[in-house]
């Protein structure tokens, strides 16, 4: 690892101040993906900003009949959380069926988001990646791409986003609030945080420089069913292959993009009365495959097929 | 104390350690584990993956289990922290440790420590109520069956696969405690 300055921040816009102000500086929240990729050489912050201890861990009723969960509340405690429980279940399946005890014990809410990507060759420095050397190519095209994305990739990157709690935060309609060095503070809508990759793989969220994550803001839990069903290699602490989020009248998908993938074809057809079959498929016509993964887009409309026929019973 | 803005790359750490304050001079990249088994010689904690995949290094951090290889070890200062020396010693051995003896719960044993630490917090976790993604009811009460026990542990991984006995030895102690 190499060396780096570190310091505490007392709050979140002090915090986001100090970000700006030092080229090279990362927020450290609970650190179990930052300190990995610190670990292999990937990432490279010359200066940390401990946001561990910035009073954001609470999580609060909202006066709209939402919650009001804190950037620092780890997963655990959301899952555990007795609201979360009663009124949002397929955010506390996606959370439960990400990482392991211990690390859902660490990682925060806002770190959960803006974790990054788990592709093999994303983390194989001798390999190149676009998203750690801009213009280096991507080795996972035409290599072993059995995890890679189906929808939205382009020529310069077929990662995933690794995040369940996101897929079921795109479900729910959340909100992510931030603040910004100046201070301003405002709100994205969850399916605008991420990016897909296009040309620049390398620019993974909207969020400005030094722009701290302060909250995910739940809207009242919807009508209808909440369902989140992930499929993956092993039982338990895996990446999913692919996911789906059900809740009422909204759908997203996980492993299958560099983002949450808000299935908005597949809600339409639902509206105008196609069976759920027909809804999967209309959403992955656009799919694609680079070979390894190609087993995906099947796999992704059986268990889209599967969770909205749920959904439905 | 230390200071909270370090110049430098190092800071002075102050925390508690199965029931001693402790304070070091650390490298700001030194870990909570190798703060554990380099400078305080307590080598019961160990070193597997060192990327949070294996669970061999899990300690009890304000209570909560984590894994001590993926957090600096200036993110802990004030903090208490458990490992399993701290759990038993010989002629006092926690309930846990106790039972994978009883259980012959390992082989190699070099998990053994993360595996003990690790069900020591998941028994708490279960007493107050968190569901695992084993859990059918959400709001409801938690039972630790077998299904909820191994869910529960799938931050361990034993390479000898002692898994049968971890899970006995484990059901030993839930079920003692129900």
């Amino acid at each position: 690892m190499r060396p780096f300055t570190y310091e505490r921040a007392a709050d979140a816009a002090g915090a986001a101040k100090a970000a700006a102000e030092m080229a090279g500086a990362r927020f450290l929240a609970g650190g179990t993906n930052l300190l990995d990729l610190m670990k292999l050489d990937i990432e490279t912050p010359t200066h940390l900003i401990d946001v561990g201890r910035v009073p954001l861990a609470r999580i609060e009723d909202g006066s709209d009949g939402g919650l009001r969960i804190g950037a620092m509340a780890t997963n655990s405690t959301i899952a555990a959380d007795a609201r979360v429980r009663r009124s949002y279940p397929v955010l506390v399946e996606a959370l439960l069926s990400g990482a392991s005890p211990q690390l859902r014990n660490k990682a925060t809410a806002g770190g959960n988001l803006l974790q990054r990507t788990r592709c093999a060759y994303f983390y194989d420095t001798a390999k190149p990646c676009n998203k750690r050397e801009p213009g280096a190519g991507c080795a996972a095209i035409g290599g072993l791409n059995r995890m890679s994305a189906i929808l939205g990739t382009s020529d310069a990157c077929i990662a995933t986003h690794p995040s369940d709690m996101a897929v079921a935060l795109s479900a729910l309609g959340a909100t992510v609030e931030t603040v910004s060095p100046d201070g301003t503070e405002r709100s994205i809508g969850i399916d605008e945080v991420h990016r897909l990759p296009g040309e620049t793989p390398q620019i993974e969220t909207s969020l400005g420089v030094g722009e701290l994550v302060t909250a995910i803001v739940l809207p009242p839990p919807p009508e209808g069913a909440q369902s989140y069903r992930k499929v993956r290699d092993r039982a338990s602490y895996a990446s999913g292959l692919a996911s789906v989020a059900v809740a009422g009248d909204r759908i997203a998908l996980g492993g299958v993009a560099l983002k949450p993938w808000r299935a908005h074809k597949a809600e339409a057809a639902l509206k105008s009365g196609a069976p759920p079959r027909i809804a999967a498929e209309v959403e992955l016509a656009a799919a694609r495959g680079n070979g390894g993964n190609n087993f995906k887009i099947a796999l992704t409309c059986r268990l889209m097929t599967a969770s909205i026929q749920k959904g439905q019973a | 104390m230390a200071s909270t803005t370090a110049a430098a790359n190092a800071a002075d750490i102050t925390f508690t350690v199965n029931g001693a304050v402790r304070a070091l001079t650390l490298d700001l990249r030194t870990t909570l584990l190798d703060a554990l088994r380099e400078h305080l010689d307590l080598k019961g904690t160990k070193k597997g993956c060192d990327h949070g995949q294996c669970g061999a290094c899990t300690v009890l951090v304000n209570g909560v289990r984590i894994n001590a290889c993926l957090s600096l070890a200036v993110m802990h200062q004030g903090d208490v922290i458990t490992t399993i020396e701290g759990l038993g010693v010989p002629g006092d051995l926690s309930d846990l440790q106790v039972a994978f003896l009883d259980r012959d719960a390992f082989q190699c044993g070099y998990c053994t420590p993360g595996q003990i630490c690790s069900a020591t917090a998941m028994l708490d976790e279960a007493a107050k109520g968190w569901p695992s993604a084993a859990t059918d009811d959400l709001t409801g009460e938690v039972v630790l069956t077998d299904a909820e026990i191994r869910e529960r542990m799938s931050g361990n991984i034993c390479r000898c696969s002692a898994y049968p006995q971890i899970l006995d030895a484990i059901r030993d102690v839930a079920g003692a405690a129900a």
